[in-house]
């Protein structure tokens, strides 16, 4: 099968690569592009682990073809942390051991961040629905969950310490 | 209770802190290198043909095309692995786990594999290869196995551990024994007997990482493995064993992992990738498919146990006896063997017998999970606990108090316990408000004990001081769930320095001498124990050296907080010198300074649990929830009392799969039928409530700090906690594992007609 070329943006930089039309988002993302952060668990959308966002929706990349990448843009976990500043939701795995083995942490800090865009407020039982796509066998979760709450209540605080300056600038 | 003093006012300055591990931040941004992570210039990539059989004589295994085909680089059937054992019966039976003998034992048995240049070709390669099978009848069900007309899987297992030794091979490998007193007496003093038979099917430990390596051998017999394991010195010296290699020519270097519980102590393509390099001469690269690990790699044992336990009206047990019957897969394992020595462990018993029986069978190779072989153990126990303090009208859980095991005690499986923690995990429950949480319809309450001895074992650690005064520590267990960051804590306490400076690593087979697997809970455990140690000698390095750039009798030093300081009026005017400063003289005064320790620190500690655990059932469905979880164990001492929580959690996690979801399904066919997460169901983040967790810290008199080994004990009582609250609240005893919806509905259906 011959390969196309593929035009993407992954990470806010444009990339380009060339895959046969039967190879996983995943395969291109670890094999061509060293991008080694999505791990792959289970390759049938089962697990989470290669969880990755296409045009800002989370996908399992196991289950995305690397053509489809085309014209889009990607994030990964290699994309999370900005100018080496952690996003809270990094801090507060650390912090909270989210994470003892760590192999599915990339898979749930994707899920978790794509969450909390849509629902800055989560009830833990949303927060444990959004996150069921992603398995841990290590941890039982609940540090997982604490972690993402604690992430919530920061993100929340700095959205109403920015809304207040812009506020403060009108006046 | 056997609370030493001792230890328990021991003042610790950074052990038991909450610090952030070393490792964090690799792992939140995806730097961390875990097995499938690495790649070797010019790597080819190797895949491996499975047995589609449940049982089968290979006839004729012909590579002829695949070798043809363009970019296929190596062709490995056993016929490339020589037996080299040597009468080694359990290096013969991992040779021909790795790669079948003239037969196939189990649906996924490897039987061929390749190298090629990509995966498409390996493919393509693997489906050219023709391999004549005549299918055997196969069993895969423990108890089937036993029976006189049962497919033998091997004409040379006869059983050991009966008299009169048998004529006949069977598949019955061993029968262990264990216990003291009479039970026949026991028995008969008993004025309540309670007798019951239960089976728990086959489970994955389920690490969502498979198993992967990239290999590499040269010419002149060197090699190289990457690979994602428990025990990197232990698969050195199986694979160079395999391979007829030198041990110290093979350098073994262990990925970060992702996840084990057990079943990454074991080989099982590694000495396969080895032998494709060396073949092929380029380094590969071989990562399981999902499905393989499932079909190919070590779940637990299968069981099928009787239990019977007899107590007088006041509640003192006069007598316990179990038979345990275990599947080892297809290839003889001591699974049945641990199960016996754990069942009664939690209790005081004048009369215990308790009989392992360790049985092979049509499946893949059992290896080790967590605790291995004590949760089945612990549910037919704990199950019957509770059905004999229902005769006897008494509280489980003060049942359970009046024969707990204490100080003095004479286990079950021999030694006489020293400082235990099963009283107090015992009345913590009591006292715990989860106890007190009112129930409503359709919700059952239950709890149950958990044992586990823990491991000690060899261990070589390295402490290394640069001239800045930073520490670099290596140790050469793995890194499973946080242990640098508690060893880092370990030699920031004895150097009396804070955490920041001590960076730990786990050092290559190069680098280290001999360590065994991070197994038994013995990472935090043996290789603190070992960084101790080192730390220890690196204090006495350092008070020669204080004493060399004073010029003082080294008697005159005495090292106190992280600074050394010369005693007596005389030297009165010498001011303290820190580790920096002795480290920044050090080229001056006689080289590097450094701390080494090799040990064999046994004594790990026993470790008890109680879980209390909280179900409502779905009457339509047979679903079951999980709505409240309390794990209390005993860590002796906690290092890092949240990687300690975490432990706990994630063992009840994955005790509650157990118990609840997961099994191996087996055909007719002897083939697997849910080689993957969809249809072998781990517990998702909305499956499960939060944790609680409550430690408790009995000290181990065997270790400086009391520390115990705290990984494994939590997955022992989740299946009987489940168990006996599921049956508080259908009012139905369940005594199959996992206790699934249609075996839930089924109860009920017969409680009903
Ligand atoms: S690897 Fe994609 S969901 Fe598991
Ligand atoms: S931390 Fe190991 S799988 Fe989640």
């Amino acid at each position: 099968m011959a390969a196309h070329l593929v035009s993407t943006t992954i990470n806010g930089d444009a990339v380009e690569f060339a895959c046969p039309a039967d190879e996983s988002l995943l395969s291109a993302l670890r094999n061509r592009l060293g991008l080694s952060g999505a791990k792959e668990g289970c390759g049938t959308g089962d697990c989470g682990a290669c969880s990755v966002t296409l045009d800002g929706r989370l996908v399992c990349s196991c289950l995305v073809l690397g053509v489809e990448a085309n014209g889009r843009k990607i994030t990964t976990i290699e994309g999370m942390a900005e100018n080496g500043v952690l996003h809270p939701l990094q801090e507060n795995f650390i912090e909270y051991a989210a994470l003892q083995c760590g192999i599915c942490t990339p898979g749930f800090l994707i899920a978790a961040k794509v969450l909390l865009e849509r629902n800055p407020n989560p009830t833990e039982t949303e927060i444990r629905y959004a996150l069921a796509g992603n398995l841990c066998r290590c941890t039982g979760y609940d540090k997982i969950v604490r972690a993402v709450q604690a992430s919530a209540r920061e993100l929340r605080q700095i959205e109403k310490r920015k809304g207040r300056k812009k506020k403060g600038k009108k006046s | 209770m056997g609370n030493d003093p001792s230890y328990t006012n021991q003042k610790f300055k950074v052990i038991g802190s909450r610090v952030k591990r070393p490792d964090g931040i690799d792992k939140v941004t995806g730097r961390a290198k875990y097995g499938a992570d690495h790649n070797a210039p010019g790597q080819l990539v190797g895949l491996f043909l499975r047995s589609p059989h449940a049982h089968a004589r290979i006839k004729k295994i012909s590579t002829a095309r695949a070798e043809k085909l363009s970019g296929v680089k190596a062709i490995i059937t056993c016929d490339d692995l020589p037996d080299l054992t040597n009468g080694d019966t359990e290096a013969r039976d991992i040779l021909e786990n790795c790669m079948a003998r003239g037969r196939a034992l189990y649906d996924g048995h490897a039987i061929a594999a390749v190298a090629a240049i990509d995966e498409k070709t390996a493919k393509k390669a693997l489906q050219l290869i023709k391999v004549t099978y005549e299918a055997l009848p196969h069993v895969t069900d423990v108890d089937d196995a036993l029976k006189p007309d049962a497919p033998v899987l091997h004409d040379y297992i006869y059983t050991t551990g009966v008299e009169p030794k048998p004529k006949t091979p069977s598949n019955l490998c061993n029968v262990s024994e264990f216990g003291h007193g009479d039970i026949e007496a026991g028995f008969a003093e008993a004025d309540v007997i309670v007798e019951k038979s239960y089976k728990t099917e086959q489970v994955h430990q389920g690490y969502i990482e498979p198993h992967a390596c990239v290999a590499s051998v040269s010419p002149d017999g060197t090699g190289e493995l990457w690979v994602t394991t428990q025990g990197h010195f232990s698969f050195r010296s199986v694979c160079a064993n395999l391979l007829g290699m030198d041990v110290a020519k093979l350098k073994v270097t262990a990925s970060e992992i992702g996840g084990g519980f057990g079943g990454k102590t074991h080989v099982w393509t590694e000495p396969v990738a080895l032998a494709l390099s060396r073949k092929a001469n380029r380094p590969v690269k071989v990562v399981m498919t999902r499905e393989e690990v499932f079909r190919a790699s070590g779940p637990a044992s299968s069981t099928s146990i009787d239990v019977k336990i007899g107590a007088k009206n006041d509640g003192t047990i006069t007598a316990a006896f179990a038979a345990l019957r275990y599947q080892g897969g297809a290839f003889p394992g001591i699974w049945a063997m641990l199960g016996a020595m754990t069942s009664f462990a939690c209790y005081n018993l004048a009369n215990v017998k308790a009989l392992g029986y360790d049985v092979v069978v049509n499946r893949p190779k059992v290896a080790a999970y967590r605790a291995p072989s004590a949760p089945m153990a612990a549910f037919a126990v704990e199950s019957t606990m509770d059905l004999l303090a229902k005769k006897l009208r008494m509280k489980p859980l003060d049942f359970r108090i009046k024969n707990a095991a204490k100080e003095g005690t004479r286990a079950s499986y021999g030694p006489v316990y020293g400082p235990i923690g099963i009283g107090p995990t015992l009345e913590a429950v009591k006292k715990h408000p989860h106890m007190r949480a009112r129930l409503k319809k359709n919700q059952g309450r239950g709890m149950a004990c958990g044992f586990w001895f823990n491991f000690g074992g060899q261990t070589c650690t390295d402490l290394n001081i640069a001239t800045d005064g930073s520490v670099t520590l290596t140790v050469g267990t793995i890194d499973v769930g946080g242990s640098r960051a508690s060893l880092s804590l370990i030699a920031a306490e004895e150097l009396g320095i804070p955490y920041e400076q001590v960076r730990a690593h786990i050092g290559d087979t190069g680098s280290l001498g001999h360590n065994d697997m991070t197994d038994g809970s013995r990472g935090t455990f043996s290789s603190g124990m070992a960084t101790i140690f080192a730390a220890r000698q690196a204090v006495e390095v350092m008070r020669a050296r204080a004493a060399t750039m004073w010029d003082i009798p080294v008697e005159d030093v005495v090292w106190e907080s992280g600074q050394a300081k010369a005693t007596g009026k005389k030297h009165r005017k010498l001011k303290a010198l820190s580790l920096a400063d002795i480290a920044a003289a050090s080229p001056n005064t006689g080289g590097p300074i450094a701390g080494h320790n090799e040990s064999v620190p046994d004594n790990a500690g026993v470790s008890f649990a109680s879980h209390i655990c909280d179900v409502e059932v779905d009457p339509e469905t047979g679903a079951t929830r999980v709505i409240r979880y309390t794990v209390i164990q005993d860590a002796g001492k906690a290092i890092h009392p949240t990687y300690v929580e975490g432990q706990f959690q994630g063992g009840a996690a994955q005790g509650i799969g157990w118990a609840l979801n997961e099994e191996y399904i087996y055909g007719d066919d002897g083939r697997l039928q849910n080689p993957g997460f969809l249809d072998y169901r781990i517990p998702v983040c909305s499956d499960l409530p939060f944790i609680d967790t409550q430690i408790l810290e009995i000290p181990n008199p065997h270790h400086p700090y009391g520390v115990r080994g705290v990984g494994e004990t939590s997955i022992v009582p989740p299946l009987a906690a489940i168990g006996n609250a599921l049956s508080n609240a259908m009012g139905v005893r369940m005594d199959h594992v996992p206790m699934s919806p249609p075996r839930i509905l089924k109860a009920l259906a017969q409680l009903d007609g």
